[in-house]
């Protein structure tokens, strides 16, 4: 009930308050909605890229096998297993990210346990590794320090603390 | 480059893990399989991709982004000890961190490289300054408001709410964040160091 009304209720607040401000409610939804199919377009072809190689190596059993050797560690951990590729490409690949999660979501369920903690893992944690190559390359920084680090640190934390809070939430 | 060498080693343990388990046939028939796959994933989720872009594009039109910019400046003067002097690079600053809660993504990379590209002037080194590792540690934490591209995914997977994950991303992206935050400031005392160079 309360989630339901979440959605209708946010579009409704911001038009009503955007076209109090006197925004032009319409023309900026329709330009904004365009910037989000350039993002699907953008997206599209690694995550052609991606799908692809994720199928094969489903197929081939070797995430099986990743999942095997790292379930001992994932577990004590308090994650489930299912999520180990996940893990693993979160860091490097944004549309790797998107092309494991929703593989994840839709073999075991949006509303499972393993379904909502890979949801929450994809919406709480980021792709480190390409940010920290965008920034520091773009100022011509050559010595990242404590970054890599600390930002690696804070994606474990984020792949842990999913799984508490949605055992906590569900 | 990094791709690259990530694709094709995914493509080729495949092929290698496939032959060596027998499981080669399904190998090649899959290939094809993902190829769509992608391309149902993208229409699936590209409505409510698109409805998102587009309340989000009003809020920053009706003022919401500057709003938050100007209500992160105390929290963000804290975590930027050595900028908070610097007005641009604080501008910068936040208009990437409201931009991010928005999930304004391309609108938040060229405001960060602003805000990073002052904070390097100030060094003038190739060295990392520890703001320059702030900024970095706090973009590459999630801390958008509206998770709006997993919440796509889930309901084209039939998930009875698909942002009922809200809460639970919230207090994970926070947790992470401040896991993050507390690392560095630990770690940069044993990089100190590597300060001068």
């Amino acid at each position: 009930m309360l989630y339901s009304l979440i959605v209708p209720l946010i579009i409704c607040a911001v038009a009503v308050f955007a076209l109090h401000k006197r925004v032009d409610v319409f023309a900026a939804l329709t330009t904004g909605a365009k910037d989000g199919l350039n993002v699907i377009i953008r997206i599209l072809p690694p995550l052609v890229a991606l799908l692809t190689a994720v199928y094969m190596l489903r197929a081939s059993g070797a995430l099986s096998a990743l999942e095997n050797l790292l379930t001992p560690v994932l577990v004590r951990l308090g994650i489930p297993p299912e999520t180990a590729t996940l893990i693993f490409i979160r860091p490097f690949s944004g549309s790797g990210a998107l092309a494991v999660g929703s593989e994840i979501i839709n073999t075991y369920g949006a509303d499972s346990h393993i379904g909502r903690v890979t949801a929450v893992m994809l919406g709480s944690t980021e792709t480190t590794f390409y940010i920290i190559a965008v920034y520091f390359g773009a100022v011509g920084i050559k010595k990242t320090r404590h970054a890599i680090p600390s930002a690696l640190s804070a994606d474990l934390v984020g792949f842990i603390v999913a799984s508490i809070t949605v055992r906590l939430f569900f | 480059m990094a791709m690259a060498w990530i694709w094709t080693a995914m493509i080729a343990f495949s092929v290698i893990f496939g032959l060596l388990s027998g499981n080669i046939d399904a190998v090649g028939a899959s290939a094809l399989d993902g190829a769509a796959a992608a391309v149902t994933l993208c229409i699936a989720i590209c409505g409510a991709t698109m409805l998102w872009s587009g309340i989000m594009e009003i809020m920053r039109q009706a003022g919401l982004a500057q709003k938050l910019s100007k209500s992160f400046r105390p929290v963000l003067n804290k975590l930027f000890p050595q900028t908070r002097e610097n007005e641009d690079a604080m501008e910068a600053l936040s208009a990437n961190v409201s931009a991010n809660l928005l999930g304004l993504g391309n609108a938040a990379t060229p405001l960060g490289i602003r805000a990073a590209s002052e904070m390097a002037k100030m060094t003038k080194r190739k060295t990392a300054s520890d703001d320059l590792c702030m900024l970095v540690i706090l973009n590459s934490a999630s801390i958008q408001l509206i998770p709006a591209t997993v919440a796509a995914v889930r309901a084209s997977a039939g998930a009875s709410a698909p942002f009922d994950i809200l809460p639970a991303v919230w207090i994970t992206s926070v947790t992470s964040l401040v896991a993050g935050i507390t690392v560095s400031k630990l770690l940069r005392r044993f990089s100190k160091r590597g300060d001068r160079d």
